[in-house]
């Protein structure tokens, strides 16, 4: 009885509990946050699994059949990146605690955990919602909800990062909302299966064009494509350490599901790349990210904000997938989704450690710190190590493929610049590794190690960098059948 | 082509660039948070211009009335109504809290004051 | 116990020998014990891969599978069981001649040094075994990344800047150049498997098998092909036991014996032949050869002249591969052979006088020769096997590198190895020249009483180094001996690889 409703419940019981997330004291607070994660990565597991048996699945809301009401669809790609939140957000909520009490005014938790709670709920019905204006309502969920958080950083900038966040997300949530209302305009519907069914006929009106270029513009400033990646360094950097580690594997990786859901889904491959020539944008914007991000990286002394611009080079390589426009390519975008995600969340909970304990993260504080703090630098290089891409690590698996669609392409510059990115990575992530390990620490202090704690849900996301890195069934396989599905061959 | 007959959307573009003139060019952040307000009024009423059918009635079950408006759009824009104005709520909190940490709401002086630290 | 799984055992000894080491680091003795005990155990795991090997057999195993088709597999064939049996067997002489260098020498960190050592050891081990591009590439980036720690083992700016250098340039080509070579073979082949005979024949134009060709050379930076040759004098900061067996067996040879791998088993010898896609490689290689050693000349620093000596070396190795003939490639796995035993004979001997006398520079070694004669002269029976001169196994190579280049008929590339044979004599004799017949400098330096001159060098006292530094070097001289009289095992071995590599079996005049 219950699995019938799992798409509605997954996200309506974070949902719930976010509000009763702040009628409680510090720790109950923790608790229902962590039931709404662990509830949402069960609902996740279980649809799955479900989708990959029985095909997509179809929900409903209230009963009211679509296009009346609002559709929920689950099909390969959707269950695939909420399994990803949810893992994320389980991990992060775990390690949230001890590093929340640190960085977060004690009478402040129950408000953190409530929008941790409402910023999850946006992210999963952005996910798992087949109606178009309903994933513009969850997009300003986990935006507002998201801003909030980035303002509770302890750093005053935390409060103009998020503030140019806001400026920047609005217009970017009122830009899809207008390529959502022309789309409207032009097919009377707003359900993403009905609107993939209509727009054929009416593809070659100026309105459906406009209604194309506002939604492309506005999920990309959502993801944080190159130009429009203006707010999302300082986010990253003065946000709470959970915060960043949340927002950097779920967030723009929701976004890039949205941007591959209208491309392919609602507007179809043929229309965004043949018609619309989306590629022709796109690619030079991805190439450029990956490039110019990678190397603003490795001139930045707070070890967050090298990161964040990382995160900004490693968008172009989804992006780049996805402008590739061929099976291998969106296969190795929806891998690199998940593997990226689990990189720097890997990364970002090891930050949040030696925050909890330095207090810092600018690059002299990183010195000797690999004697001082050995678990911890050492899920930092592993999580390096899979940034750069070496074999054994989920890194490997995602520039292996996305450099295998780019040479089907037969674009060969392309793949070597891939790989020419993966060395700069190098360089950035060394840097932090010299200090670590090759400079004495500032005085005799000793600061030990982050406590239990944090270390587990770090090494918990270490691990997978690793097991993801072997056993690919999950990733690659599913991503697979995800990228037929999303170019129409098919499950 | 009647562009006259088209006001709706003059208008709808007119506000949009205004709104959005104001959010890239002012430096004063409650100006910014105005222009914003602007910018998605003007996407409400391009919504609600659209739902409105020549000749139709108000969306209420009525007798003899045959043409009724779209009464969806007005529906969708309650709820964008709701997210602005959540959003100017948080943006306007924020804003408090910016002026309480730098003592100014002017984007550029803030700015120098995070270059100074 | 099945033969694939021996294969797998010997990755395993040496990984389980690290974790045994790092477990006894607390009792010097037995961590030494420990350490020991794996390399004989790696030593005869490898050895008993033989009878099967030279029966034809080729013992398989696969580790995992990433995506389809591109998985982690081991295959013991000849030319990766040489290198391996090289590698193992060294390994022993090593351990025995670190024991008494580390402690002579008092360094520190030498728990860390000797799980490294064995790290590195299982990662050599797996490039020996790879039964494709993508384990090679594996264990290559492992064998890099557990050799860091070992070159920067001093822990100064020196070792540190040295280490950038060494880690840069290593990881930079691989992933910079080898990568995209094995990607592109993927793309271009459908397949990155070692097989008989190469995977691109037929599929690639001679114009991308060029391309790949030389990614692939110059990817694969261990090989130290110019430009890409200054890690190699760079890692010298390391401690000479680890210059010794990484900088002279491990780490260079695995460059060269990935170049010969994939010359043999990607390309195929015919293909490379047909297609003349080595043709440019074989110019560097030339060129590597002939510039190193006269820049080998110049260096005073022994450490210096040996290893710039080593780069010119490995370039014979490519040499022997882009002659693309089947004496050339047979002389080349004879070179990964011979100078293995020669070069780490003349670095143990290096360490030898850095331990027994402190010193480092050439000209400094004035009649030392008298005090360390053992040392010394190992020392000449090494450097003349390196130069190529019978009844020593370097002779051996040599001759085929010759004939090959005759085979291929460049005429020019066999007065390019008598050039550097000669190079090779006045490289590395002046130091034996110096160690024996000029006077010691301090007997000529200070006041002595009138006779006491000729006196002092008639009774100067024999002052060696530990036996355990001194005991390694002579039976690696030996070795250079022994390896003259079996060179005709490695042939035997080789054989069958290069025939099932070219048509035109030439090897049978």
């Amino acid at each position: 009885m219950i699995e019938a409703h799992l798409p509605v419940l997954q996200v309506v019981v974070p949902l719930i509990l976010a509000p009763a997330c702040v009628l409680c004291k510090d720790v109950p607070a923790w608790l229902m946050a962590l039931l709404g994660s662990a509830w949402s990565l069960l609902c996740a597991a279980l649809l799955l699994a479900a989708v990959l048996h029985h095909g997509p699945l179809d929900y409903a809301i209230g009963g009211w059949p679509p296009p009346w009401g609002i559709a929920y669809r689950i099909d390969t790609v959707n269950a695939f990146v909420l399994l990803l939140v949810s893992v994320i957000a389980t991990a992060v909520v775990i390690y949230a605690r001890r590093s929340v009490a640190s960085e977060i005014a004690a009478g402040q938790h129950s408000l953190f955990y409530s929008a941790y709670l409402l910023c999850l709920t946006g992210l999963l019905g952005i996910t798992a919602t087949g109606d178009a204006f309903n994933l513009f309502v969850f997009l300003e969920i986990s935006s507002l909800s998201s801003y909030a958080l980035i303002a509770m950083g302890s750093d005053r900038r935390a409060l103009t990062a998020s503030f140019q966040y806001l400026i920047m997300g609005t217009i970017g949530a009122t830009f899809i909302l207008i390529g959502v209302g022309l789309s409207y305009m032009m097919t009377g519907t707003l359900n993403m299966a009905d609107l993939a069914a209509r727009i054929p006929t009416v593809s070659d009106t100026t309105t459906m064009r406009a209604a194309f270029a506002f939604l492309t513009v506005g999920i990309s400033l959502k993801i944080a494509l190159l130009p429009l990646h203006l707010w999302l360094p300082n986010a990253y950097a003065y946000a709470p350490s959970v915060v960043t580690a949340l927002l950097a594997a779920t967030a723009t990786k929701v976004a890039v599901y949205v941007l591959l859901r209208f491309l392919f889904t609602v507007f179809g491959a043929s229309f965004s790349f043949a018609t619309m020539n989306l590629d022709i944008v796109l690619v030079p914007l991805s190439l450029a990210a990956i490039a110019a991000a990678s190397l603003v990286a490795i001139f930045q002394s707070n070890v967050k904000r090298m990161l964040a611009y990382s995160s900004v080079a490693q968008i172009g390589y989804m992006t780049l997938g996805i402008s590739l426009s061929n099976v291998t390519g969106l296969t190795a975008t929806i891998v690199h989704l998940f593997n990226h995600a689990l990189m720097k969340g890997a990364l970002f909970l090891a930050l949040g450690c030696v925050m909890y304990r330095i207090g810092s993260v600018h690059i002299t504080q990183f010195a000797g710190l690999g004697r001082e703090m050995p678990w911890t630098m050492a899920a930092f290089v592993a999580g390096g190590l899979s940034l750069i891409g070496v074999p054994l690590t989920v890194g490997f698996i995602s520039k292996w493929l996305l450099i295998l669609a780019a040479l089907e392409n037969g674009w060969w510059p392309v793949a070597v610049l891939i790989v020419a990115a993966s060395l700069l990575a190098v360089v950035y992530v060394w840097r932090v590794v010299e200090q670590a390990y090759f400079k004495p620490p500032p005085g005799e202090a000793t600061r030990g190690e982050a406590p239990l704690s944090l270390l587990l849900p770090t090494w918990a996301l270490v691990a997978a960098n690793v097991y993801f890195g072997l056993d690919t069934s999950l990733t690659a396989d599913v991503a697979g059948i995800a990228a037929r599905e999303l170019l129409g061959g098919g499950p | 082509m009647n562009l006259l007959g088209l006001y709706n959307y003059w208008i709808v573009i007119v506000l949009m660039m205004v709104g959005f003139y104001l959010v890239i060019a002012r430096s004063n952040l409650l100006r910014k948070v105005i222009g914003l307000n602007i910018f998605q009024t003007s996407v409400f009423l391009l919504f609600i211009s659209i739902g409105k059918i020549s000749g139709g009635s108000a969306p209420i079950l009525k007798d003899g009335v045959e043409i009724y408006s779209n009464p969806l759009p007005h529906v969708l824009i309650l709820t964008a109504i709701v997210v602005g104005v959540a959003t100017t709520a948080l943006a306007l909190a924020l804003i408090v809290r910016i002026r309480e940490a730098y003592a100014t709401v002017d984007e550029d002086e803030i700015h120098v004051q995070d270059e100074e630290a | 116990m099945s033969t694939p799984l021996l294969a797998g055992l010997g990755i395993l000894i040496p990984l389980l020998g690290a974790l045994g080491v790092a477990l006894t680091g607390r009792r010097p003795d037995l961590r030494e014990a420990v350490s020991l005990a794996a390399a004989t155990a790696m030593a005869f795991t490898v050895a008993a891969l033989f009878p099967e090997v030279l029966a034809g057999g080729r013992p398989q195993l696969q580790l995992l599978e990433l995506l389809p088709g591109l998985s982690l597999t081991l295959i013991v064939e000849p030319l990766g069981l040489l290198f391996a049996m090289i590698a193992s067997a060294l390994w022993i002489l090593t351990t025995v001649y670190s024991i008494g260098y580390m402690r002579g020498n008092n360094e520190a960190h030498q728990t860390r040094f000797y799980v490294c050592f064995a790290v590195a050891l299982a990662a050599t081990c797996g490039i020996a075994f790879a039964g494709n591009l993508l384990t090679l590439f594996v264990f290559y980036e492992a064998l890099t990344l557990t050799t860091y720690p070992l070159v920067t083992h001093k822990g100064d700016a020196d070792a540190r800047a040295g280490g950038r250098l060494y880690l840069g340039i290593l990881l930079g080509t691989s992933i910079g150049i080898l990568l995209v070579a094995i990607i592109a073979t993927w793309a271009v082949a459908g397949s990155i498997e070692f097989r008989d005979g190469g995977i691109l024949a037929g599929r690639a134009d001679p114009f991308v098998a060029s391309l790949l060709f030389a990614l692939y050379m110059f990817g694969i930076g261990k090989a130290a092909l110019m430009p890409f040759h200054r890690w190699l004098p760079a890692a010298m900061v390391a401690p000479t036991p680890v210059s010794a067996l990484l900088h002279a067996v491990a780490v260079v040879k695995a460059g060269v014996f990935a170049v010969l791998k994939i010359t043999i088993y990607v390309f195929g010898i015919d293909f490379l032949d047909a297609t003349g896609a080595s043709d440019f490689i074989m110019w560097v290689a030339a060129f590597t050869l002939l510039a190193a050693s006269v820049v080998a000349l110049r260096k005073d620093n022994l450490k210096a002249r040996l290893a710039y000596s080593t780069v010119s070396q490995l370039a014979y190795v490519v040499l022997g591969a882009t002659l693309a003939t089947a004496m050339g490639v047979m002389g080349g796995s004879l070179q990964i052979a011979m100078h293995a035993v020669g070069k780490i004979t003349l670095f143990f001997c290096a360490g030898a006088i850095y331990t027994a006398a402190r010193k480092t520079e050439i000209s400094t070694m004035d009649g030392l020769g008298r005090v360390m004669p053992f040392t010394f002269t190992a020392f000449l029976i090494a450097s003349l096997s390196i130069i190529g001169l019978p009844p020593l196994g370097g002779a051996w190579s040599k001759w085929y590198l010759m004939v090959g280049a005759a085979d291929a008929g460049e005429t020019l590339m066999i007065g390019v190895l008598m050039l550097s044979s000669l190079l090779n004599v006045a490289y590395l004799l002046p130091l034996p020249a110096r160690g024996f017949f000029r006077p010691p400098p301090e007997a000529a330096g200070e006041s002595m009483p009138p006779g006491a001159e000729t006196s002092a060098i008639r009774t100067a006292r024999i002052r060696e180094a530990p036996l355990a530094c001194v005991g390694p070097l002579c039976i690696t001289a030996l070795g250079c001996l022994l390896m003259f009289f079996y060179g005709d095992a490695v042939f035997t071995l080789m054989a069958p690889v290069i025939e099932a590599s070219t048509f035109t079996a030439r090897l049978t005049p």
